[in-house]
């Protein structure tokens, strides 16, 4: 176990009955901290200013426009979110489009996706992460539409991957025919990030 | 052939309190000795560890306050946190001679790699990294054109308050000491505008309502949005 911390007890244990949703290393946090690495970008869909494109490697490149993309199949996204800086958000939910619905419109012929932003943040996903229902692109948190601080108008989710992986501010997937590092990816984050196996940084 | 002996960063490493100082009522720095020191860049961070005796354990990230040329050893400076329970370990436990688990240093992209002329703006303990930067700059490169813009509430406030000089421009948003003629309240485009537009890097950390406080206005004032770089703490502990 190496070493034990002198006199420390440890106030912020996890309740046994929340233990197994709980990654190593991880703290549950009530609230939801807002992290990112540069100004928040404001884009306004009543004005035209947003769309969403899945474009790249697939056999028809695909764009909606907000009112498009709100007639598209909604569904509630239940689910804990895990953040690499150690805190996890348990029993949050989610509105929003599957993933599998946006790749199905487009035929991706590529088994890797570059997810990117209004802003120029990119992260880097495998297909099989994006895809199975495992994945959204949502638009609502807990009711109420997402807050820009949040990635509003609509962020990707992927609530089984730390949450850098889950875009704010989401323009589009780009498909590719091999992986490369996204924004966090290229600046010492783990290229992949399972919370569960504690994969944060390159070296893990 | 043996493989190579393992290094930082990936490794947890058992570090040793060679020194606490206290900043502020709420804020202390710790320098640690490390065994697998390396450089860092300042603005990066390490992990922290701490295991209790039936084995459960806490991490927290906790930003590097020292210039790398300190060798061997890194300085981290922890804001007291209620609820937090590594914060307060920290506060109320930690003593010089104690060891603790660190891994270590992470991230590049909140890093100042010499860049000039470059503004940093920092509320609260947000200063910590930018700390790293203003040392590092005072002993690698002192010509390099370098300003700190620091807010924060009240006279016994300010960490690393024997340290600050020319280059640092205070605010008071709660209660400045008495005599202060310098600024008050929040960060406003008075204290932003023309610093941001002359430089070509602005780093921002802080509350994340500070940081989109300042990162509006250095907008506001025609600073590229990719040149500024922003780490916000929210609640954690």
């Amino acid at each position: 176990m190496g070493l034990i911390s002198r006199g420390f007890g440890g106030r912020r244990r996890v309740p046994d009955e929340l233990a197994d949703r709980v990654p190593p290393g991880q703290y549950v946090e009530p609230g939801f901290p807002v992290l990112t690495a540069g100004p928040t970008p404001r884009i306004d869909p009543a004005a035209g200013e947003w769309s969403l494109s899945v474009d790249g490697m697939v056999t028809e490149r695909r764009e909606w426009s907000w009112e498009e993309f709100g007639e598209l199949g909604f569904e509630e996204v239940p689910c804990d979110i895990h953040c690499v800086t150690k805190w996890s958000k348990l029993g949050t939910s989610f509105r929003g489009v599957s993933v599998d619905v946006l790749l199905q419109a487009a035929e991706p012929l590529g088994a890797y996706a570059m997810a990117y932003s209004f802003g120029g943040y990119t992260t880097n996903l495998a297909l099989d992460d994006l895809t199975g229902g495992r994945a959204w692109v949502v638009t609502e948190h807990e009711g109420e539409p997402l807050p820009r601080e949040h990635g509003g108008p609509a962020r990707l989710l992927v609530p089984h991957l730390y949450f850098w992986k889950s875009a704010k501010w989401l323009a589009g997937l780009r498909l590719m025919d091999h992986d490369e590092p996204g924004f966090w990816e290229a600046n010492g984050y783990h290229n992949r990030g399972d919370p569960w196996k504690e994969e944060r940084y390159w070296t893990d | 052939m043996p493989p190579a002996a393992p290094r930082a960063p990936g490794r947890w490493q058992t570090a040793t309190v060679t020194q606490v100082k206290r900043e502020t009522p709420r804020v202390k720095s710790f320098r640690l000795e490390l065994p697998m020191w390396m450089p860092h860049l300042p603005g990066q961070h390490y992990d922290v560890r701490l295991t209790a005796p039936d084995g459960y354990r806490a991490q927290r990230s906790y930003s590097i306050a020292s210039s790398p040329l300190d060798e061997g050893e890194i300085e981290l400076t922890i804001d007291l946190l209620d609820e937090g329970e590594v914060s307060s370990y920290f506060h109320e436990v930690v003593a010089q001679g104690d060891q603790v688990e660190v891994r270590g240093p992470f991230a590049s992209y909140f890093v100042w790699r010499g860049e000039e002329p470059v503004l940093l703006v920092g509320g609260g303990s947000g200063v910590v990294p930018l700390m790293a930067m203003l040392r590092h700059r005072r002993r690698a490169c002192p010509e390099r054109q370098m300003q700190l813009v620091y807010s924060v509430r009240t006279g016994e406030d300010v960490i690393y308050a024997d340290e600050l000089a020319g280059e640092t421009t205070l605010t008071y948003t709660r209660e400045p000491p008495p005599g202060w003629t310098g600024h008050t309240g929040r960060v406003d485009s008075e204290l932003i505008a023309e610093r941001a537009r002359h430089a070509s890097l602005v780093f921002v950390c802080g509350s994340n309502g500070f940081v989109e406080t300042a990162t509006r206005l250095a907008v506001e004032a025609g600073c590229d949005p990719g040149s500024i770089r922003t780490e916000r703490f929210g609640p954690t502990g």
